[in-house]
């Protein structure tokens, strides 16, 4: 397989292009390092001819400049700027389609903590340092650090995203060739930052089913995040029948919410993560500030499988 | 009138030199200083590069590993880098080269050299009591919350030395703008004092920034207030834009200065006027201001936001385009020179040719999509050594070289000279090319093992490693050597036009014996004579 | 020339001396605006994220206590600017009492100002290590921060006012000992540069902390 991670020790020049977007990052590197080149190659061939020609014991026409300095001066000036500014379009186009995830994308989340990556798959299944995804289609990987700030990066993807304590962060990428692919933490995280690895394992799609099944757990995220929502008590009070009055979560996820004070806050997983963490600090409009904070009590894990489960929840049911 | 003893010797006891607020000798404080830690800073790069020639961690500990890229960073950062031309060169060169008798402020200039040595003592005591492994960047939660190095005594040393670094740029600015000889316009400057200028400007407005974000990450790890802790709410994404709103203007500290030695020593030795004058100072200038500008694109990675990325990718780009005329410029003042190639020039021209590939290659970090990638790995290592060590420490040796016989009255062996330049070009290709490659392949930077496949970039780097450090000891030894034994140099011997040469070498303790007038232009040289039949 | 050992070296006359010193004063209060610029920038930030938060913190300050000491703070500067004009007009004396005065003002600002952190240390408001921050209304972590910035900002202000009393006392003690005109006028004018930036500084502070709402 080329794509294959180089486990002998084979010399390579460049790193395989395993995603969608390698290509076009290597496209564009490719272009901007033959611009380079070739004004290497013009600076060095002229400092080289000057340097001949112009040797103190050669005999050559020394006669001061042709007035002509404007015009040098402003042809090096706004050509590299051209140049640039064609390269800077270029790049930010495609940093966008590398930073915007596409919409319909398989779900993994990721927790990093010094100094090992856990990853959780949608139907519950677990691993460490190995994340299995499938061939050919986009994967979004949401991003959580249980201490210090982390990076997720996959070289033959050509993706990198921080990972940050109380921050969700994004990064997706679509496989486009089956292997085993290097996974590194490239933010600097302490003692055993550089064994901080693992392999980003790209399986075609029925045998990445297969995987899926037969390393599948006793129950899904969602079940498992249904369980963490009762047993931390959270249906106490969240649960459309309980006496305490608190906003009901059906089909709250993606809406946007309005706060006490008048501002309004789209419900996404941050917003989630934040109203169990720090409750005070956006509560929905027409409740009392009344819930206990949760940090502490629930680790990453376990928000992921909360949320999880409230994004679950359609405005139809109520149990 | 008699201008008295040269400076050298205006006094033989320690007390004489350790007191001096003459800024000749300040400078010398400060290249002894700087030497010292240059290679301590050289030692921890040393040991690295050995712990790297196997992919596994067989010679370092992770943390001694983590302790040495951190004490190589912040030792050279702030103990060589910042200070190496501004407050050796600079100190030395810049009342030579405005016609004054000494800086401005002359006791402040020396309470900087201790300021540095007390921050310079809290480093070395850093490193004495288990040194520190955060890295050079003190990247929060990371140095506030979950390091168990020597953090506060680290960043105590880094807060004391900015204030030496603002101290002497708040001295350089007051000196150029009030203590210029009769007729010395803004335009007849030399660019080495406009480069200063503009290093000053980044020295006085960002260094502050800096010591109280850092003082912040002390004040947390101390005394628990902590405004960057993640459970308060606290943004450690807030930390790196105030540590990079520095940084990198610092950067730009770290590179100004050499390309005003460049810009002193190219048209001495292609005996012409440096073309574009005004152009070079102004583009000074533009550097160090949009420098001010460009420190998100040290975050294209770390969740800030997409569009906040694409401004700070573009100003990045155009902080290029200065550069780029500066490199050009200095090519085209080769063209209709009389041109020769003494060591200095060897150094001015390694310089060009090493910022060139630094500063392209940073076109390539510019551009957000290419950075994802790159960002964090061996290719960002590779980058930012061609512009500090392939660009300052080329200009800063060879600036040394060039004003030698200035500072000490004597010459130095020019086969040595000349040998050590080459040696050290090669050396430093062979160390740092190989990391452009094996950063692109996605070779993560601050790891002390590695996977295998990486091995064969990293065993051709260690050995360029090597050949860099015989190249720097070379200069060490025949200098020292030259300092006392070498062959007098009389007032003059490159035939120089800057004012820093129209008085004796060394010079007396006032500098000139008469304040000079200045007439004319910096480098009012004439490539159709002859070196000797001087303009 | 007027006093030879007022001259310095490295100048050709007074007046230049003069416009170096007052440049290098102006250099450096640049210098102290962008160290208190990254604390106001940090402050900005989170104040604009935990609105609710930082307005419940700095009810809890007092607004008496700070305006007395925006007041000393201001009559200060008047001292100081009376100093100033004596130390080119008027006597030694003058000189020397108004510098005192000055010293005294800020004095008892720091004097009010311990008065609020003793009265914020039993409301146990201080965030420190070993006392336990004993907030207890809603959202205490970001209070808390509120006060991380509070006590920041005031403390690194405070030990300013605490280097200009230490230089107002210098140029008493020189006043005192009968330093020449011209060297104590240029040491004033510096000082009082100073002392009138790091009230400035306050009257930033000020509504910023005080009256957030």
């Amino acid at each position: 397989m080329s794509g294959a991670m180089p486990l002998d020790d084979a010399v390579q020049i460049l790193p395989a292009q395993a995603s969608s977007v390698a290509a076009d990052v290597d496209a564009l590197f490719y272009a901007i390092l033959a611009a380079c080149v070739i004004v290497c190659l013009i600076l060095f061939v002229l400092i080289w001819r000057f340097s001949l020609k112009y040797w103190h014991s050669r005999d050559a026409d020394r006669e001061a400049h042709e007035p002509q300095g404007f015009r040098l001066e402003f042809a090096w000036t706004v050509i590299p700027l051209l140049v640039f500014i064609g390269f800077f379009v270029w790049g930010a186009r495609l940093y966008l389609k590398i930073e915007v995830p596409p919409p319909d994308a398989l779900q993994v989340h990721a927790l990093a903590r010094q100094w090992m990556w856990k990853f959780e798959h949608p139907g519950g299944q677990r691993e460490i340092n190995t994340l299995h995804v499938p061939l050919g289609r986009p994967v979004t990987v949401t991003l959580i650090s249980q201490d210090v700030i982390h990076s997720f990066f996959v070289p033959a993807f050509r993706i990198k995203q921080d990972v940050l304590p109380n921050r969700y962060t994004r990064i997706w990428f679509e496989a486009i060739e089956p292997g085993r692919f290097r996974l590194f933490c490239a933010e600097f995280c302490g003692t055993s930052h550089a064994g901080m690895r693992g392999e980003v394992i790209v399986m075609p799609p029925a045998e990445y089913q297969a995987w899926l099944a037969s390393s599948a757990p006793a129950e899904s995220l969602v079940a498992r995040g249904q369980r963490m929502f009762r047993s931390a008590g959270c249906s106490g009070c969240h649960d459309p029948r309980s006496t305490v009055h608190a906003p009901d979560l059906h089909g709250i996820f993606g809406r946007t919410v309005q706060l006490r004070g008048g501002a309004t806050a789209v419900a996404d997983e941050a917003y989630l993560r934040d109203s169990m963490l720090l409750p005070d600090s956006r509560v929905t409009a027409g409740f009392a500030p009344l819930m206990p904070s949760f940090a502490g009590q629930l680790d990453e894990g376990e928000i992921t499988a909360i949320i999880a489960y409230i994004k679950s929840l359609d405005a139809g049911d109520s149990e | 009138m008699n201008a008295g003893p040269d400076y050298l010797h205006e006094g033989h006891s320690l007390r004489s030199w350790l007191l001096s607020t003459d800024h000749k000798r300040v400078a010398w404080l400060y290249l002894l200083s700087v030497t010292a830690f240059f290679f301590v800073g050289g030692t921890a790069a040393a040991l690295m590069r050995l712990e790297l020639v196997t992919p596994a961690g067989d010679l370092l500990a992770a943390d001694t590993y983590n302790e040495m890229f951190s004490l190589h960073g912040i030792v050279m950062v702030w103990f060589f880098l910042i200070p190496a031309v501004p407050a050796v060169l600079g100190n030395f060169l810049l009342p030579l080269m405005i016609g004054a008798r000494d800086l401005a402020f002359p006791r402040l200039n020396l309470l900087s050299w201790y300021i540095f040595a007390v921050g310079g003592l809290f480093t070395v005591i850093t490193i004495v009591a288990g040194g520190v492994d955060t890295g050079w960047t003190f990247y929060t939660p990371y140095s506030s919350m979950f390091s168990n190095s020597n953090v506060v005594l680290a960043i105590v040393g880094v807060f004391v030395t900015g204030f030496s670094s603002i101290l002497t740029g708040l001295n350089f600015i007051v000196s150029v703008h009030k203590l210029r000889a009769p007729g010395m316009r803004w335009f007849r400057l030399p660019l080495f004092v406009w480069s200063l200028y503009a290093t000053s400007l980044i020295l006085v407005l960002a260094t502050p920034v800096l010591a109280m974000t850092l003082m912040l990450v002390a004040l947390e790890r101390l005394f628990g207030i902590g405004v960057f802790d993640p459970a308060l709410g606290g943004d450690p994404l807030l930390f790196q834009h105030l540590f990079w709103f520095y940084s990198h203007p610092a950067v730009y500290v770290m590179i100004l200065p050499g390309m005003g030695v460049v810009s002193e020593i190219i048209p001495c030795f292609a005996r012409r006027e440096i073309f574009g004058y005004s152009v070079m100072a102004y583009s000074l200038l533009a550097i160090a201001m949009i420098g001010f500008l460009v420190w998100g694109h040290h975050m294209f990675v770390s969740g800030q936001s997409v569009y906040a990325g694409m401004v700070f990718g573009l100003l990045s780009f155009l902080v290029a385009v200065p550069s780029a005329i500066k490199v050009f410029n200095w090519v085209a003042t080769l063209y209709r020179g009389s041109i020769s190639f003494e060591t200095p020039m060897l150094y001015a021209l390694g310089f060009i040719g090493l910022f060139s590939m630094g500063g392209l290659t940073g076109l390539v970090l510019a551009s957000m999509a290419v950075d994802v990638h790159v960002h964090d790995t061996y290719f960002v290592v590779a980058h930012f050594h061609y512009i500090m060590v392939g660009g300052m420490v080329m200009a800063f040796i060879g600036g040394i070289h060039f004003w030698w016989p200035k500072i000490s009255g004597r010459l130095y062996p020019e086969f040595l000279g000349r040998l050590s330049a080459i040696l050290i070009f090669f050396g430093f290709n062979l160390t740092f090319f190989p990391q452009y490659i094996m950063g692109y392949l996605g070779m993560p930077r601050r790891y002390h093992e590695y996977p295998p496949e990486f091995q064969i970039y990293h065993l051709l780097s260690s050995a360029g490693a090597a050949t860099l450090a015989v190249g720097y000891l070379f200069p060490l030894c025949y200098l020292a050597w030259s300092m006392f034994r070498g062959p007098l140099a009389g007032a003059n011997p490159w035939h120089a036009t800057g004012l820093e040469w129209q008085t004796g070498s060394p010079p007396p303790a006032h500098n000139f014996a008469t304040t000079p007038q200045v007439t004319r232009q910096p480098y009012a040289y004439d490539p159709t004579r002859s070196r000797e039949d001087r303009a | 020339m007027p006093d030879s050992r007022a001259l310095r070296a490295q100048f050709d006359d007074l007046g230049q001396q003069r416009e170096a010193a007052a440049l290098g004063m102006w250099v450096l209060l640049a210098t102290e605006v962008l160290f208190f610029g990254a604390l106001f920038t940090g402050y900005t930030v989170y104040r604009l994220a935990f609105h609710d938060a930082f307005v419940a913190g700095s009810g809890h300050l007092n607004v008496v206590l700070g305006t007395a000491n925006t007041a000393v703070l201001i009559t200060s500067s008047l001292t100081m600017a009376l100093a100033d004009v004596a130390s080119r007009s008027g006597s030694r004396r003058a000189v020397i009492g108004f510098l005192a005065a000055t010293a005294v003002l800020g004095s008892a600002f720091l004097a009010i100002k311990g008065l609020e952190y003793a009265q914020e240390y039993r409301e146990g408001l201080v965030p420190l290590n070993s006392l336990v921050f004993s907030y207890s209304g809603p959202d205490a972590e970001r209070v808390q921060m509120f006060f991380n910035f509070y006590f920041a900002m005031t403390g690194w202000h405070s030990l300013h006012l605490l280097i200009g009393i230490g230089l107002l006392i210098v140029f008493i003690v020189l006043a005192w000992r009968g330093r020449d005109r011209v060297r104590l006028e240029g040491n004033v004018r510096a000082g009082a540069l100073y002392w009138h930036f790091v009230d400035i500084v306050w009257l930033f502070l000020f509504p910023v902390l005080y009256l957030v709402r």
